[in-house]
């Protein structure tokens, strides 16, 4: 099995709570990966308004890391056999219907 | 005299359970783990007297009062001989680790601290699963090897063996039964709680076709976890949560079967047949439960049993997938996948749930098939039949066999 990160993007960058529906339907995809025991790390949600950028020159700047207009706004690591499967994942989150996107990456082992 | 006879077989066997457990627990707590046979054998001696005893003079008036006389006797008996060993034979140069103690005794404080003591010294963390519930049903429920092997459907000689690795580990683990310290109460606890939470699961959803053993099991369980909760050092949010858990699930035991001994499905249990006593012990548990801010793996799924004590309505089967949903997130097993899924076609209707419970793909579990079976039936009969068919072959037990079978023989004439 090989992990991958499943790392979301959202554009719209306000700190704005997901409905209770909203909630429910990460909640059941989340769930649906853990029943078919593909989750190897529920990751976290990452906040918008406590966030600093830190750049050279000890510059630090308010809000997150933002070049592309699209901040991360949590990951995921499911542990499947290739990234096809992993894909598949990522296509059923519910992050598309608020204009989201997901990025998916292979973690690297150190010791491989 | 024939009179006598009977209700002694009635009264025994029970009595031998509840007390020789306690007793052990009391004598071992004095002698030391080292020395659990010589308890077992002064608490045997004493069920063998009651039985020789009873059968020609009838039952004392306290039974319980009698047999912890003789089993003091005993105990002063054992201890003298020793301490006339230890002194004349051998010449008072070795002090017995036994001498020192006076104050024996068999008050309820005593037997309640010697049981608690006992369920941490047997809950150790290394024994495997099954070692684990073998060793606490010998020890801390005095089953017998038959009742144990029965109970899991094995022979009588894999029990023994496994016993017997239990106990070598028991007397060299030299946990610290004579103190009750808080340190090592805290360092078992997860271990007591999964020892009691897989006691229960076995009664509840055992092997065995015995419901009378599998009733035992589930009461022995949470009559164990009541010495939990009466100590204050014992008496956590998780434990209240296990057994409020319990409480629910038992509540419906009754329900569980009909007089045959078939499974009896969750949808066609005569709700009136389900105990309102025990629905509000474990009201009043999940509530104890819920004082802190832990949630447990016991929290989640005595929250999904309390809605399962509720009318379908207020979206009862939205709250009781997310709260599978959690638990799935806290610790993944085939069954929690399942019950997800079931839940899920609660929710969102059967053929979306079909597509979640394909993709588990558990194809050695019985109950995977008997899922698919349940949410083809109105879809496509002749898939149904064959998931349903699939179930049976895999499953072990003799009444859930029978409710399969029934439950595909109405669909075949149906179709």
């Amino acid at each position: 099995m090989k992990e991958f990160v499943l790392i979301f993007r959202l554009s719209n960058n306000s700190d704005v709570k997901p409905s209770p529906e909203q909630m429910q339907e990460r909640m059941n995809w989340l769930g649906s990966i853990a029943a078919q025991n593909k989750l190897a790390d529920k990751g976290n949600t990452l906040s918008l308004s406590s966030a600093k950028t830190v750049k050279p020159d000890n510059i630090v700047t308010d809000g997150p890391y933002t070049e592309i207009k699209e901040f991360i706004s949590g990951y995921v690591i499911v542990k499947t056999a290739n990234i096809e499967e992993a894909i598949e994942f990522a296509k059923a989150n519910p992050i598309f219907k608020i204009g989201g996107s997901v990025e998916v990456r292979e973690v690297i082992k150190r010791d491989e | 005299m024939g009179e006598k006879a009977t209700s002694n077989n009635e009264l025994l066997p029970h009595l031998f359970r509840l007390e020789y457990a306690k007793m052990t627990a009391v004598l071992c707590r004095h002698f030391g783990l080292q020395h659990i046979e010589i308890a077992e054998d002064i608490a045997s001696e004493t069920f063998l007297k009651a039985t020789e005893v009873w059968g020609i003079n009838g039952i004392p008036e306290n039974p319980t009062a009698w047999l912890y006389m003789v089993a003091k006797n005993k105990t002063k008996d054992y201890l003298k001989r020793l301490t006339i060993f230890e002194t004349q034979v051998k010449g008072a140069i070795e002090v017995s680790e036994f001498q020192a103690e006076q104050d024996f005794d068999f008050t309820q404080q005593t037997i309640t601290d010697s049981q608690l003591a006992m369920i941490f010294a047997v809950c150790n963390p290394t024994n495997s699963t099954e070692t684990q519930i073998c060793l606490a049903l010998q020890i801390l429920c005095g089953f017998s090897v038959e009742e144990i092997a029965d109970a899991f459907l094995s022979k009588k000689e894999t029990i023994k063996k496994r016993l017997l690795r239990a106990r070598t580990n028991l007397r060299n683990d030299n946990f610290q039964i004579k103190l009750l310290e808080k340190a090592a109460l805290q360092s078992r606890h997860d271990a007591v709680l999964r020892t009691l939470y897989l006691l229960f699961n076995e009664g509840y959803s055992s092997r065995s076709n015995n419901h009378l053993i599998r009733k035992d099991l589930c009461s022995e369980a949470i009559r164990l976890a009541l010495i939990l909760i009466e100590n204050p050092l014992t008496n956590t949010t998780k434990a209240n949560a296990l057994l409020a858990l319990m409480c629910f699930q038992s509540s419906r035991l009754d329900a569980r079967a009909n007089d045959v001994g078939e499974t009896i499905l969750y949808e066609q249990q005569d709700k009136n047949l389900w105990s309102k006593e025990l629905i509000e012990k474990g009201n009043y548990y999940l509530v104890n439960a819920c004082s802190g801010n832990e949630i447990s793996k016991y929290h989640l799924e005595a929250g999904i049993a309390y809605w399962h004590t509720t009318p379908t309505d207020n979206n009862k089967w939205g709250h009781i997938l997310h709260l599978y949903n959690q638990l799935i997130l806290m610790e993944y097993s085939p069954i929690t996948a399942l019950n997800r899924t079931f839940a899920f076609a609660k929710v969102y209707g059967n053929e979306q749930a079909i597509k979640e419970a394909e993709k588990l793909n558990l194809s050695e579990i019985n109950y995977y098939y008997a899922l698919l079976g349940y949410l083809y039936a109105d879809i496509d009969v002749d898939k149904a039949i064959a998931h349903y068919n699939s179930a049976i072959n895999l499953t072990k037990s003799i009444s859930e066999k029978k409710t399969l079978t029934k439950e595909m023989e109405r669909l075949q004439s149906k179709g």
